[in-house]
Formats: C-alpha cells, sequence, structure tokens
C-alpha cells in the first residue's frame, strides 16, 4: 500500500511519518505542496511543522498550496487521511473538519509524553486500536487547544467523532479535552498528538502509535 | 534624504586624505586606524573603515584571545588527531566517528543580544550556529543550550529567562532541530549579563565536507537566503549619521531578527545544492554579514574576489553600502559556484523559494574588490581584513584577592548532622534553582522530531542516532562550573572537561572531541585576563591529557556588569560516538531489585559546592581536584559496561554530590531505593561532597559478579551502597540510619521550584 506524506515548505516531522508508515509495513511516498499530483497513492498524511512558517494563523497558507486542492477532492471521495499537529491544522482550515486550533492556554510551547483515551476505533485510522486503549504519544505544539461552539462538540460527541481524548491534566485547554477527531465518513482523521513519534521502543515515546499506520493498512486491504 | 550623500570612492578617499573618520567611535585604537592607512598606502574608505572595523573587533578577530587559543592547536598530539577531518579555523571541526560518516559540532555566544533582546537574541543564536554547521556541508541533527542567568527571584530574571527559554524553543522547534540537552545556571554574577551559549551538531559523509574558500577565478559568488535590511548593523550607524543630510537616518535596531522559517529553506536548499555537488565553497552570513563573509572566502581563497554590492537585493532600499556590508541580517549564506553550475544552484534555490543572486566572481588580483553602482568603493588585500588583523598580548596578572578566597575553605562552615538535618538539607537543596527540575524550560523544546533522539535532558548527555540501520550514534554533553572556575580558572576549566567528558562516557559512548565557548568578563582587567589564560591553559592540558582536541569554539568577552565581571565560564562540551544506540546507559532506575554501586572515591571536597552556595551563601577554598587519569579509566569502564550490558542505568555524580543523583535516578521513573553508606564516611561528606570521577550506576543481579570482577580486574574503585525498591506512588528513597524520604515527597519539592518563580 502507498502511503503519501505530503512536504509543505516548514514541514518538520515528513521524515518521521515516513518512518512510521514504513515500520508499519507501508510504502511512503514522497509528496510535493507544490504539484496537482498524489501519485497515485491510497492513503495521506499531512505531517507535523510549521507550513510556510506559520506566521498567519497556522494551515492558514497551506490549505491553499497546490497539492491540497488534490487532497481535499481525494478526503470527499473517501481517500484515508491523516492529519497530525500541523495537518490537524490543515485540515481545520481546509474545512476537511470542523473546528479550530488556538494557541496553547497557558501560551508557552509543550513537549511532553501524553497520555491518550482512544475514544473511536472505526476510523480508518483507529482500526486497530479498542475503545478505551490508554496510550502514550508525543505531543508537542504552540497552537494545540481544540476549539469550537458547543453544537459541534455536542454534535462530534454525540455521533462519536471525538478519536482520542487526554488523560489527566488537560495540556493545552482543548475544549472537552479534545485531542483528535474524525469526519463523518471517519476516513479523514486529525490529531494534535503525534503517532509517529512512538513507533519504535528506542527513539520517542514507546510504540503505542505505530497501530495508527497499521490501521491504515488494515482498512485499505479489507475495502 | 534631501540631498545626495558624497559616496567615499576609493578615488574620493585617494584625494582627500584629510576627512576626519570615526574610527574612534567604531571602536579603533588609534594605532588600528594608523595600521589601515599603512595597509592601504590611503586612508580607507567609509565602506573600507566599516569592514576593518567590525572585522577588526574582539568578537570577530580573537585578537586578545589568539595567543592563548594557539596552545589547542600546539598542544596537539598524533593521537588527538587521528580522528580530526578538520580542526580550528574553519567554521566548525570535523571528527570523523566511523562507517563513512563523520560529525562537525560547535558551541557559540549570543549573550549580549539576548540581554536586549531576549526572544530575538537567543532565538538569532540557534540560526547562526545552525548556519555554522550547515556551512561544512552538514545536516543539522541537534541543538543544545547552555544557559546562565541571575538568581531565580531577581526581577531581571522574570524578563530574560522566559523570553530566552522562548527564543531557544521558537527558532529551534521551527527548524525541527532536536533541543537534546543544555544547562540552566543561576548566579547573582550573571543578573546583568546572562549568558546565552547554543550548541549544534550535524553529520555529513566523509566525501561531503566543504570548506569556506573561494577559489577557482571565474567561479561566481552566489548570495541566497533572505534579503538585506537594516537589521543589526549597531555602532556603523555612526558611518551613516557621519554621511547622511541633516534629518539623519532611521534608527536602526542593533539585534537581529531571526526567521527560522527561511532556515529551515535555506537548510533544505542547501543539502539539496550539496547533494548535486553544486558548491565548489560555502559560508555563512553571520556576525559582521557580507564583510565576513567575503573577506574570509577570498581571504581562505588564492586569489581575489570582485563585488557589485548594488546587486545584493535589499528589504530597504535606503541603506547605504557601509550598511550593506555590515548588516546582519539573519539566513544567508554565500556560496562559490563554477559557472557551468549557476543555472542549476538557481533552479534548485527557485524551488525552496530561497532568492539567489550572482553578486560577485573569484578573480586573481589578489585583492577583494567592492563596487557600488559602478564607483569602486572597497580594494582591500583581503587577508588583512579577515586573519591578519592586530594580535594583542594582553597584561594579565592574579587578582590580589584569589589568594584569600581560596583560603576561606568551607570546612569551618557548620554541617548537618543528625537524620533529620541531612534529610531537611537533601529536600532544600533539591529545590534550590541549580539542581531543581528543569522541566519548566526543557518542555518548551521539541526533543523528538527527527526521530532519531535516544536519550535528552535530563539525561547525563543528549544521545542521538545517526544511522538507523546500524546504531551508530552521537553523545554530547555541556558543563561548566562558575563557582569552581573562580575558585581556580585553571582547575575550573579541566573540571568542566571532566564532568563533560564523564557524562558522555556515563551514557555509553567513547568521547571524541571537544569544543568550547569560553565566556569571561573585560580582557582589559588584568585579574579576568588571568582567569582566560589560566582556563585556557587548564583546558589544553586536560584535552591533552584525554587525549581528544578542540576542534572548534567561541569566545566571548566583555561579560560584566559596570566593573563585575561574571563568574569565569569556559563552558566546555564534549562529543562521543556509540556504535549502537541501544547499548546506551540512561540515568533512571527502571526495575526494582537492582544493585547500586558507587564507582569511584569520595573525599571531603565541599569547598564551591551546591551545599555551600544555597545553605551558606559561601564561596571559597579549593575545588575538587581532578584527575584526568582516574577520569580515562572510570570511562573505559562504563563504555565496556555498557557495550556488554552489565549496567542498566548510570548517573554521574557532579553538583549537589550522591544525594542529588540519587534522587534524580529514583524520580525518572518513581523507583525507590534502599541505600546504605559506606562506613568509612561521614553521612553528610557522602551524600554532599563533589569529587569528581564518580558515577552512581544500577546494575541487574545476574550481572552483578561480571560488574564487580570487571571493577575489579580494572582495579577500580566501586562500593556497593544500596538496591533499587519498591516502584510508584509509594515507593521511598531510604538511606539508612539517616532519613527515609517519600519520592512523592521529593518530587514536590524538586519540582515546583520554577513554576513557583516563573509561573505555570
Amino acid at each position: 500500500m502507498k502511503i503519501g506524506v505530503v512536504t509543505f515548505p516548514g514541514s518538520l516531522d515528513d521524515v518521521d511519518a515516513h518512518r512510521a508508515v514504513t515500520l508499519a509495513g507501508g510504502d511512503a511516498v514522497a509528496l510535493w505542496h507544490g504539484d496537482h499530483d498524489l501519485r497515485g497513492v491510497d492513503a495521506v498524511i499531512l505531517p507535523g511543522g510549521f507550513s510556510y512558517g506559520d506566521y498567519l494563523r497556522c494551515g492558514a497558507i497551506a490549505r491553499f498550496a497546490p497539492v491540497m486542492a488534490e487532497v481535499v477532492e481525494a478526503a470527499n471521495g473517501g481517500l484515508p487521511v491523516l492529519g497530525i499537529c500541523n495537518g490537524f491544522q490543515i485540515l481545520c482550515e481546509s474545512h476537511l473538519l470542523p473546528g479550530a486550533l488556538i494557541r496553547n492556554d497557558h501560551r508557552k510551547f509543550v513537549c511532553r509524553d501524553q497520555r491518550l483515551r482512544i475514544d473511536n476505533a472505526s476510523t480508518a485510522w483507529t482500526g486497530d486500536y479498542t475503545v478505551g486503549d490508554e496510550v502514550t504519544l508525543v505531543l508537542k505544539n504552540g497552537e494545540g487547544g481544540y476549539v469550537a461552539d458547543d453544537a459541534t462538540l455536542d454534535r462530534l460527541e454525540g455521533e462519536g467523532h471525538v478519536v482520542a481524548r487526554y488523560l489527566g491534566a488537560n495540556p493545552n485547554g482543548s475544549m472537552r479535552d479534545i485531542a483528535g477527531i474524525a469526519n463523518e465518513r471517519g476516513n479523514v482523521v486529525g490529531l494534535m498528538p503525534h503517532p509517529e513519534h512512538a513507533v519504535e521502543p528506542l527513539c520517542g515515546a514507546g510504540t503505542d502509535g505505530l497501530a495508527f499506520f497499521t490501521s491504515v493498512l488494515t482498512s485499505l486491504a479489507d475495502a | 534624504m534631501t540631498e545626495t550623500r558624497q559616496l567615499d570612492t576609493v578615488k574620493h578617499a585617494t584625494v582627500n586624505p584629510d576627512v576626519a573618520q570615526p574610527w574612534a567611535e567604531l571602536g579603533l585604537k588609534p594605532d588600528e586606524y594608523a595600521q589601515l592607512g599603512e595597509i592601504l598606502g590611503r586612508r580607507p574608505t567609509s565602506c573600507e573603515l566599516a569592514m576593518y572595523s567590525v572585522m577588526w573587533s574582539e568578537h570577530c578577530s580573537y585578537k586578545s584571545s589568539k595567543v592563548h587559543l594557539r596552545q589547542f592547536g600546539e598542544r596537539m598530539t598524533d593521537e588527538m588527531r587521528k580522528h580530526l577531518m578538520v580542526g580550528i579555523g574553519e567554521n566548525a571541526g570535523v571528527v570523523d566517528i566511523g562507517q563513512g560518516y563523520a560529525v562537525t559540532f560547535k558551541v557559540e555566544s549570543h549573550n549580549h543580544p539576548s540581554y536586549v533582546e531576549p526572544y530575538q537574541g537567543a532565538a538569532t543564536g540557534v540560526g547562526g550556529i545552525v548556519r555554522d554547521i550547515l556551512s561544512m556541508g552538514a545536516r543539522p541533527i541537534a541543538v543544545m543550550d547552555p544557559l546562565r542567568f541571575g538568581p531565580l527571584d531577581a526581577p531581571d530574571t522574570a524578563r530574560v529567562l522566559p523570553g530566552i527559554v522562548a527564543g531557544v524553543g521558537g527558532y529551534g522547534n521551527c527548524l525541527g532541530l532536536p533541543n537534546i540537552g543544555g544547562e540552566a545556571v543561576f548566579d547573582p554574577s550573571y543578573a546583568g549579563n546572562p549568558l546565552v551559549n547554543v550548541l549544534c551538531v550535524g553529520v555529513m559523509r566523509h566525501e561531503d565536507i566543504h570548506l569556506a574558500n573561494a577559489s577557482g577565478v571565474g567561479n561566481q559568488i552566489i548570495l541566497y537566503g533572505a534579503k538585506t535590511g537594516g537589521d543589526g548593523i549597531g555602532g556603523v550607524s555612526v558611518l551613516a549619521s557621519e554621511t547622511f543630510a541633516e534629518e539623519g537616518p532611521v534608527k536602526r535596531p542593533s539585534v537581529q531578527v531571526g526567521d527560522p522559517f527561511m532556515e529551515k529553506l535555506l537548510i533544505e536548499c542547501t543539502l539539496e545544492l550539496f547533494a548535486e555537488r553544486l558548491v565548489a565553497g560555502i559560508q555563512d552570513l553571520g556576525g559582521a554579514g557580507l564583510s565576513c563573509a567575503t573577506s574570509e572566502l577570498a581571504s581562505a581563497g588564492e586569489g581575489g574576489m570582485h563585488v557589485w554590492l548594488d546587486r545584493v537585493p535589499l528589504r530597504d532600499a535606503s541603506l547605504a553600502p557601509e550598511e550593506i556590508l555590515m548588516s546582519e541580517s539573519q539566513e544567508r549564506m554565500m556560496a562559490v559556484v563554477e559557472p557551468a553550475h549557476v543555472a542549476r544552484f538557481l533552479e534548485i534555490c527557485a524551488k525552496w523559494d530561497v532568492d539567489a543572486t550572482v553578486v560577485g566572481e573569484v578573480t586573481d588580483t589578489g585583492r577583494l574588490v567592492i563596487d557600488w553602482y559602478g564607483d569602486t568603493v572597497v580594494d582591500v588585500p583581503p587577508r588583512t581584513v579577515a586573519h591578519e588583523g592586530p594580535v594583542y598580548e594582553r597584561p594579565f596578572a592574579r587578582p590580589t584577592w584569589q589568594d584569600s578566597l581560596r583560603a576561606d575553605g568551607a570546612s569551618a562552615l557548620s554541617r548537618p548532622t543528625t537524620g533529620d538535618e541531612l534529610r531537611a538539607t537533601v529536600l532544600r537543596l533539591i529545590a534550590s534553582p541549580n539542581l531543581c527540575d528543569k522541566s519548566w524550560i526543557t518542555d518548551q523544546y521539541d526533543r523528538y522530531v527527527q526521530g532519531n533522539t535516544v536519550l535528552a535532558h535530563p539525561e547525563d548527555s543528549g544521545t542521538v542516532r545517526v544511522d538507523e540501520q546500524t546504531g551508530l550514534g552521537v553523545a554530547v554533553s555541556t558543563d561548566c562550573n562558575g563557582r569552581f572556575a573562580k575558585l581556580d580558572p585553571f582547575a575550573g576549566a579541566q573540571l568542566a572537561l571532566a564532568e563533560s567528558y564523564r557524562n558522555v562516557a556515563t551514557s555509553g559512548a567513547r568521547p571524541l572531541a571537544v569544543t568550547d565557548c569560553l565566556n569571561f568578563g573585560s580582557p582589559e582587567d588584568s585579574d579576568v585576563m588571568w582567569q582566560f589564560a589560566e582556563a585556557t591553559r587548564g583546558l589544553a592540558e586536560g584535552c591533552e591529557a584525554l587525549g581528544i582536541p578542540v576542534t572548534g569554539g567561541n569566545v566571548s568577552f566583555y561579560n560584566q556588569t559596570g566593573d563585575q565581571p561574571i563568574l569565569p565560564t569556559p563552558v566546555v562540551g564534549v562529543l562521543g560516538v556509540i556504535d549502537d544506540v541501544t547499548r546506551r546507559t540512561p540515568i533512571g532506575f527502571a526495575t526494582e531489585g537492582q544493585q547500586i554501586y558507587l564507582l569511584g572515591t569520595t573525599r571531603d571536597e565541599l569547598s564551591g559546592s551546591e551545599w555551600a552556595h544555597v545553605v551558606h551563601g559561601h564561596l571559597g577554598g579549593l575545588p575538587p581536584a581532578v584527575d584526568f587519569k582516574t577520569e580515562a579509566w572510570l570511562a573505559d569502564l562504563l563504555i565496556n559496561a555498557s557495550r556488554d550490558g552489565l549496567i542498566d542505568a548510570a548517573h554521574v555524580l557532579s553538583v549537589g554530590g550522591l544525594a542529588q543523583a540519587l534522587v534524580e535516578s529514583c524520580l525518572r521513573h518513581d523507583v525507590g531505593a534502599r541505600v546504605w553508606l559506606p562506613d568509612e564516611l561521614d553521612p553528610f561528606v557522602a551524600l554532599f561532597s563533589e569529587s569528581t570521577a564518580r558515577v552512581l550506576v544500577a546494575v541487574p543481579r545476574s550481572e552483578e559478579v561480571r560488574f564487580t570482577d570487571m571493577c575489579t580486574a580494572r582495579r577500580f574503585p566501586h562500593v556497593r551502597i544500596g538496591v533499587t525498591d519498591g516502584h510508584g506512588p509509594d515507593a521511598t528513597l531510604e538511606v539508612q540510619g539517616c532519613f527515609t524520604l517519600p519520592l512523592a515527597d521529593l518530587k514536590a519539592a524538586w519540582s515546583a521550584t520554577l513554576p513557583a518563580a516563573l509561573g505555570g
């Protein structure tokens, strides 16, 4: 299975996403922000980083990158898309996911190993988990506070589109402790913590994140 | 501007010899200015004056330190040269780490800008050292930040510290470079002069080393990266104010402003240029901007260089040529490119949206000639600007107060004796600013990006995997105890080297090379100059004793408030290689039932200790003794124990002594310990002495015999002092016969200090 990883100018965790896909058994394919071309991939990852420097709102410029036109169209057609950190911000800016991510409530960048609970194990990216699984991933962001209006939050919770929640102290002021959400179809997932930094025992926060990448391979194989 | 300013061309300078020039305001001494007349055979133009003044400044020319720094080269033995591929003199030294890989690393200061503007000063400190590493041909893979601040409760620390930390993090995080370690040390002497030192490590294949020189007549000089603006011009504005019309120039900020996004593009773009072998020579633009880059490239090459300064892309069209030469605008590089490669070079820059402009070419004239719209404004022998500046033998003398300071040892200070007193002392010390949990700072740094971080703060060294297939990696540590250096600068530098070396070896890596950032007060003060001379001599002798070379570094003088210099602070970074990073040794106790051994010999050495500082506010006496033979012996033992899988954890004993090491090893994974102190030692000395060449290790029971056999065979002092015991919320640290402390209490005391002072 070919999993595309988009590199925007300022993407940082693209190499890590490549590594995670490879360790999960997939073929990582590099996609370039300036190309109107998804190179026939079976799924797409928008990695972490500071696309275009994120001097404006995070992800606000990346959504206009040529490749995003293809990503949006393919996502609406059911292509699995995972946005991690900056990728989550880009998915919100692209309106593939509701809500927005704002500056952490304590106004500092935070990097830590973060406990999460998986709340939805039926998306394209979480099928290898079980609801209620407690996992540790790396959280590192300056603008990771998830916000949406009450109606949207009620709908996300009511329809089971919250994918993961923070356990313990809320690290960034995210409403209702939301760490990740999915669209209605479950093919598009945005996640603030970094599963690609929890895929090998030596470097990162253990191996709890690997299942995000095996999940998509499983879901593609089943499709 | 209402009138056109007279351009001070070479021709104009020749026919108007008697113009008064602001050389004193630019920091030149009368004899230095006179020297310019001799070199040029006429007075310098204002552009030349600007170039010489900044290139002959202390910061760029090392004129006060050069005669002392020579020792690092002169004391280099064949053993030290064995792994050295490029030495001092280039942007950074290069060391062979095997398997075809080379690493380059260097630590630099950005102290004064960080005091004026903490965020941007610190941010551009990161940016500058990263470009240094990049210009050797290496991919930067990690940064570290040795920092020094005034007292934690001083009002200005609350201004300076959050800004500096946010700046180091803001720039490094946005570049995608993991921050794997550093220091945060508090002392009143830094209150008006904090230190921001930044270390960067880069990796390359042997065949990819690039050097900063402009050779090959006809080769093109390409300036690429950010446009040149009016930031960081500093003192040179006096030139503009001399020559501009009445209303004068706009006040320019003297601290540069960083754009990490541009630097990230510059890194990826430059690495792609290297990969396609399009670069004949390269230099980053840092201090002194284009003046430095053009003169250093030309000076290191065999010919000359012709530059058309009016081609430099500007952010501010009103900049005068003097200012363009001086501007320290960040995120710029200069490359020497063969004519056949220029088109492809520009194409790759365009792919990364990086501006690139041919601004000059290599000539055979032996002169650096710079034109401004058809008029020549600079015509100089480049070596006189870059490499043959003034050299001073500054007078130095042992300070009159040194003997009385050294006579006032810690032995007269009252010591805790009872179990309760010792218990209270442990809690007080671990909560003190220098020993407390630093995660308020380090949680603002991305330590994971690039996915190769094996160990990061608060581990003894930062360890990064270099090759994912073979597991080859490097470990780096930086250290310096300025109080020890004040008591004895020779020993202080050696103690910094010894600790950094021990940290790297304790993580399981074999030390290979040294970088230093020598932070001192004014070289015009003979006391300070003595401290500097002693410290460099101590470091050079120490490196020779350990057989590892200084590959590069930086000197920062004039760190003082009024006439009060900072503690002498020779920060020493040591880099080591580890063949298989899965064999690294972390500091934390991870499992119960392991044997705890103390390696090394504990003496009553408490002068200059953290205990004397925190409890008595005392500084005096002699610092702990250094013995490099023992350090090397211990390092070899630890490296072998790690390689053979005999130890599961190891933690260096340094500031705060055994008590601090035990607390940190326990709190890492909330694993408790039962400890009995060696009978022959006074419990207070055993817990708080800062004797060198000591390490705490945790040995699995299954390996205990092999481990002790190894220590015995090597005749290294080792004593079992305890066992790991208990895990989780109820675990304790019990020092038998003295006290039992719940880990929860230790953690609460240790971790509350910085949030309480700086806000959650």
